[in-house]
């Protein structure tokens, strides 16, 4: 004779396992999780009635529930895993995208060209221990020239065509538009006493005529360090290191004499031209070196102009041009594209 | 400065390779641009003789030319104006490259038929053979130029191209370009003789000199040549001459030109029967004095100029041009040469004044030394005598105001060392100062006395000597150190990170950095700027602009941004976003401009579509706006926006930014009317910040708001307000419940059913405490708050 839980659990068994088997989503699956193992299932009726058995009966259908429950619920998981498998294969097998279609547009910004190569020239220096002051664009000739050594009808003027403010005192115009950033030695100078390490970047005017390598307004950087014990060995190593962090430590550098009315002795500092690796192309006037700025020892008469005693402090000073770091870092032929401010240009970069 | 080696060699044995001769000239700050082979490109082109000039029969202006290449003859048409029998000239066989005289261009000459007569070469011009710009007619070769020997051998030389910087005036000489050589390459120079015979009666007896303005001119040294014979200097002159650029005119102008050039020093020969009262004097010119130049031109004069006169008028400018009245011609006899020395600075504005730079002018302005007057007045008077078959008088009158001690220099040892990094022995000092010329002494225990030579103006004080140590041993040598010391504090630099952050920002908002020209025109302000404040505030003019477009420092970003998105409109559709930070320039009276670092931006266009087109919806005001709200938004600063007014905005559509209660920017529509001034046709907005007024107020640290451990009630509130009622000022209301966590607009609506004039606002609130969870009647009881103060200050009704 068989018990009447027995012959439910069979029906249960049978029923949830029919059940079961058309269960094809995680819905269906836990409303049969609830109906067949909730808490108010048939099953766990019977297991919570259990106490109310004889004890033979308690024995028989007790385990025939306890079983039937570890068997659904290993069929549960079964399915459960079946139907995660399922998932993750129509995702894998779901539809084939064209991965050549182009992404949803971001509105994307930018910095100007001159922006990205100038804080990269400031940041070259700053990580040296150098601190960024910035002055006026519009200067007195004082600043501009005479504190630097460039006196009135001095030939060197020759080197600067300056852009004159029509302003007119003592029949002189003594205010211009600065031609190099060179007056910020001046000016920084007579706000501080040594240590100094300054770059002072910022626009600069010239009465030029504008062709693929001139332009009228540029932007450059120009540095000073004084101390007590600066040499032309430290103006060395302080900007071949700046040229190395900028256009990589494989690119050679050359120091050679040149001419500047405000530092004794002058010197320019070359790289081996980036384009050709030195063997001499057009851009380098078959040189194989690239000149990039100027620079050396900050003159005597300039530091007695601030009232610093040049017996006990030397300097160097240097001063380069951002358009041209910019040109041949990005191999950039015609300086002018930088202020015409074509999209289809500035986009590049 | 253009040095060919042939000429350089006669002063110094050339013991290096061209290339490599250029590389330690330019190393020690001689730079050589170029290195030219004169020749190179002279294939088919020959030395030839001029044997015969016929009338061309069918041309008035052009000849037949016949000419001798050695052995075979050829006759071929020619223009050129000069072209005589008996000349020596270059010819050119058909196909031989040449320069065009009218293209400038390099061309291959072909044989032509030129008004019916065959022509199979060509007599050639300077500039057609690239020696010169000169094309007013062929070149004429010295006498003894070797017919049929090929051109390229006949001229061929390697010519040094140096750029010589302000301080080297020496280096303007073949003979300071030998120095430098010498020294480079450790060997020595050999001088120029200058000693010849005096024949003639002494000078003095013929003649005086006066320098009058001492100051302007410290020596004046005047020789006398008479009995010359004017003709052509000789070939060897004249090739060095050509080589050096120079075209030769007569053997008396010749020697005056090539001794400049061979030692730095000008100078200027006159005619001596055309210097009235047998008297020089150096003086200022008087005021209305004019003189006529050898160029032919009309030169007014001034008292700041000085003049060398004779006993009637100016004869020549000094230092610049001499007179046409006492030029030497063909028919001069006598010679009074002059050699002299002038004030610089003086030079130089005369020079300026007169509009007229010589290679004279070019070499006085430097800063000659006095002392070279002599060696060039010695040099060129042995020419002339050997050359032009001169008789010398006895001396030369030498007036000397302004002779200066020769230049010594006390160098300390360690001054050298400060300055360069680096300890020289005394030895490797001594000889290089000597090789440049220099004289030094070592003065025991620690000291050079450095002698400078009369030629190097340029070396005055203990700095310039160690910068020839340096240059001759090599910047090379010098060792490189990493700086010492201590780094200086670091100072505050609040405007420049400000401006750079707003970079930064904007950037990140998408918009797109431009840099525009920092002048412009009284046209472009005129269209973004009222006129009156044009008128009351003029913008900084330019004295000497390079072109109208660019001649006043601009007062607003504004206009360069609309030209600069016009012109890219041209090429560009959909959104465009701009922005520049710069400064902008405010005059003041008596002082520099204020400098405003400035901020502008413009937006334009149509908003993108998945695929980044323009999808047919133009941005509007909420879109340029949400440029601002970001970047006041990430720099902490809480602004308020307000109706405002510009002349270049849409009343109306402008809102001023304002910053505790002071207005800081503004943002609006760009008038159509302003914007079709920059041939802009669609809408346009535009936003302006004045940076500097932000500067005190950002660079604080945010504080922080602490996060609520309890839920938030989150719920819709919509209302119905008169359309006069801004949502700054419902939201500020709003905001100022303290269980307000939170208050979005999410919607605004107009039209039925709501009534007319009326507007709906829709808000989402979220009501949260920091202490505990709200309950039903707390969140009540706020709402009712909330909406009672709607009621009463803004009219508000609850939108059923």
């Amino acid at each position: 004779m068989t018990l009447p839980q027995l012959q439910e659990l069979k029906e249960i068994e049978d029923k949830a396992k029919t059940e079961l088997a058309a269960v094809s989503d995680e819905e269906t699956l836990e409303f049969w999780r609830i109906t067949y193992l909730g808490r108010r299932s048939r099953l766990n009726l019977i297991l919570r009635g259990l106490a109310s058995l004889p004890l033979e009966e308690r024995r028989q259908v007790g385990a025939a529930a306890n079983r039937l429950r570890s068997e659904l619920e290993e069929l549960l998981s079964q399915r459960q895993a079946q139907l995660r498998e399922a998932a993750v294969t129509a995702v894998v097998e779901g539809g084939h995208l064209d991965v050549t279609l182009p992404g949803r547009p971001l509105t994307i910004g930018r910095l100007h060209p001159v922006t990205q190569v100038l804080r990269d020239i400031l940041d070259a220096f700053v990580s040296m221990g150098f601190q960024v002051f910035e002055g006026p664009e519009v200067e007195w000739d004082y600043y501009n020239f005479e504190a630097v050594r460039i006196p009135k009808d001095h030939p060197a003027r020759d080197m600067w065509d300056t852009l004159w403010v029509d302003y007119v005192r003592n029949e002189e115009y003594p205010m211009l538009l600065r031609t190099h950033t060179s007056p910020m030695q001046i000016r920084v100078m007579e706000q501080m006493q040594p240590p100094v390490r300054i770059v002072s970047p910022g626009k600069c005017y010239r009465h030029e005529a504008t062709d693929p390598t001139h332009e009228w307004m540029h932007t450059q950087v120009e540095g000073l360090a004084v101390d007590e014990n600066i040499s032309m060995a430290d103006l060395k190593g302080t900007l071949y290191e700046f040229a190395r962090r900028l256009f990589g430590r494989e690119r050679r550098v050359r120091f050679r004499c040149d001419y500047f009315p405000f530092v004794e002795p002058g010197a320019d500092m070359s790289i081996d031209c980036p384009l050709c690796d030195g063997q001499g192309c057009r851009a380098c006037n078959n040189s194989g070196w690239i000149e990039i700025l100027g620079a050396g020892m900050v003159h005597p008469e300039v530091l007695a102009n601030v009232g610093y005693d040049a017996e006990r402090y030397t300097g160097f000073a240097f001063g380069l041009g951002v358009e041209r770091v910019a040109m041949l870092r990005h191999g950039i032929e015609d300086i002018r594209l930088f202020y015409a401010n074509d999209l289809r240009f500035l986009e590049q970069f | 400065m253009r040095v060919p080696l042939k000429w350089l060699q006669e002063y110094v044995d050339i013991n290096l390779p061209p290339g490599e001769l250029g590389r330690r000239l330019t190393m020690a700050g001689t730079e050589v641009n170029t290195i030219l082979t004169a020749g190179r490109d002279w294939e088919k082109i020959s030395v030839a003789e001029v044997v015969d000039v016929a009338p061309h029969p069918n041309a008035d202006r052009l000849r037949l030319a016949t000419v001798d290449l050695g052995g075979e003859q050829m006759t071929v048409v020619c223009g050129a104006p000069n072209v005589a029998a008996g000349q020596k000239v270059a010819f050119a066989r058909v196909g031989a490259e040449l320069i065009d005289g009218h293209t400038s261009e390099p061309t291959i000459l072909k044989a032509a038929r030129i008004r019916g007569v065959e022509s199979a070469g060509m007599v050639c011009s300077e500039k057609e053979l690239g020696l010169s710009d000169y094309h007013e007619g062929i070149l004429v070769l010295p006498e003894d130029a070797p017919v049929g020997v090929p051109l390229g051998q006949y001229l061929g030389d390697t010519i040094l191209d140096l750029d010589i910087t302000p301080n080297r005036p020496d280096c303007l000489s073949v003979l300071g370009v030998a120095r430098e050589v010498a020294a480079l390459s450790g060997v020595s120079v050999r001088e120029p003789p200058v000693d010849y015979q005096e024949l003639g009666r002494p000078i003095k007896e013929r003649l005086s000199v006066e320098i009058a303005d001492r100051d302007l001119c410290p020596r004046y040294c005047a020789a006398l040549i008479e009995g010359v014979q004017i003709g052509p200097s000789p070939p060897w002159m004249q090739e060095r001459l050509l080589a050096a650029d120079v075209r030769p005119i007569s053997n008396v102008v010749d020697v005056t030109n090539y001794v400049m050039l061979e030692v730095g020093q000008p100078l200027h020969a006159f005619d001596f029967s055309l210097i009235s009262g047998r008297k020089i004097i150096v003086r200022r010119a008087r005021p209305g004095e004019v003189l006529v130049t050898l160029d032919g031109t009309e030169r007014p004069l001034n008292r700041d100029m000085l003049v060398i006169a004779d006993a009637k008028e100016a004869v020549a400018v000094a230092g610049l041009m001499g007179g046409a009245a006492s030029e030497v011609t063909e028919n001069t006899t006598a010679i009074l040469l002059e050699s002299a020395n002038f004030n610089p600075a003086n030079i130089r504005r005369t020079s300026t004044g007169l509009k007229l730079r010589t290679d004279a002018s070019a070499r006085f302005e430097k800063g000659l030394s006095p002392e070279l007057a002599m060696v060039g007045i010695r040099r060129a008077a042995r020419l002339m005598v050997e050359l032009a078959t001169g008789r010398a008088a006895e001396g030369i009158i030498d007036v000397y105001p302004g002779k200066r001690r020769e230049t010594r220099i006390t160098v300390t040892q360690e001054r050298l060392r400060r300055v360069l990094g680096l300890q020289l022995p005394t030895l490797q000092v001594r000889q290089t100062l000597i090789s440049l010329g220099f004289g030094c002494r070592w003065v025991p225990p620690d000291r050079y006395v450095v002698r400078v030579p009369y030629w190097r103006t340029d070396v005055r004080i203990p700095d310039d000597v160690a910068e020839e140590l340096a240059r001759i041993i090599g910047y090379d040598e010098l060792p490189i150190t990493s700086l010492g010391g201590a780094i200086p504090p670091a100072q505050p630099q609040p405007s420049r990170e400000l401006r750079e952050g707003v970079r930064d920002i904007l950037a990140t908002a998408g918009m797109q950095e431009v840099i525009t020209y920092s002048l412009t025109n009284l046209d472009s302000l005129a269209k973004v700027l009222p006129p009156e404040e044009l008128s009351q505030h003029p913008p900084l003019r330019v004295a000497n602009p390079m072109s109208h477009q660019q001649e006043y420092l601009r007062t607003t970003l504004r206009a360069s941004l609309l030209e600069t998105l016009a012109s890219n409109l041209r090429h560009r559709q959909g959104r465009i976003a701009l922005f520049e930070v710069a400064r902008v320039y405010l005059p003041r009276p008596e002082e520099l401009p204020q400098e405003v670092e400035s901020l502008a931006g413009v937006v334009t266009g149509d908003r993108p579509d998945r695929w980044g087109q323009p999808r047919g919806e133009p941005v509007d005001l909420y879109d340029v706006k949400a440029y601002l709200v970001f970047l006041f938004g990430r720099l902490g600063l809480a602004v308020s926006y307000h109706d405002g007014e510009d002349f270049a905005l849409v009343p109306g559509r402008t809102a001023e930014v304002r910053l505790d209660g002071q207005r800081v920017g503004l943002v609006g529509q760009v008038h159509p009317r302003v914007a079709a001034a920059f041939d802009i046709e669609q809408d346009v907005y535009l936003f302006e910040v004045n940076l500097e007024t932000l500067v005190p107020q950002v660079g604080k640290p945010r504080i922080y708001q602490p996060l609520s451990r309890f839920p938030a009630v989150e719920e819709d509130i919509a209302i119905v307000v008169d359309e006069g009622v801004t949502a700054a000022q419902v939201q500020a209301i709003i905001e100022a419940f303290p269980l307000v966590q939170r208050a979005a607009l999410f919607d605004v609506y107009t039209g039925p059913p709501v009534a007319a004039g009326k507007k709906s606002l829709a808000y989402s609130v979220a009501y949260q405490s920091l202490d505990h969870t709200l309950s039903d009647a707390e969140v009540n009881r706020e709402r009712r708050g909330i909406l009672d103060r709607l009621s009463r200050e803004v009219g508000a009704v609850l939108r059923g």
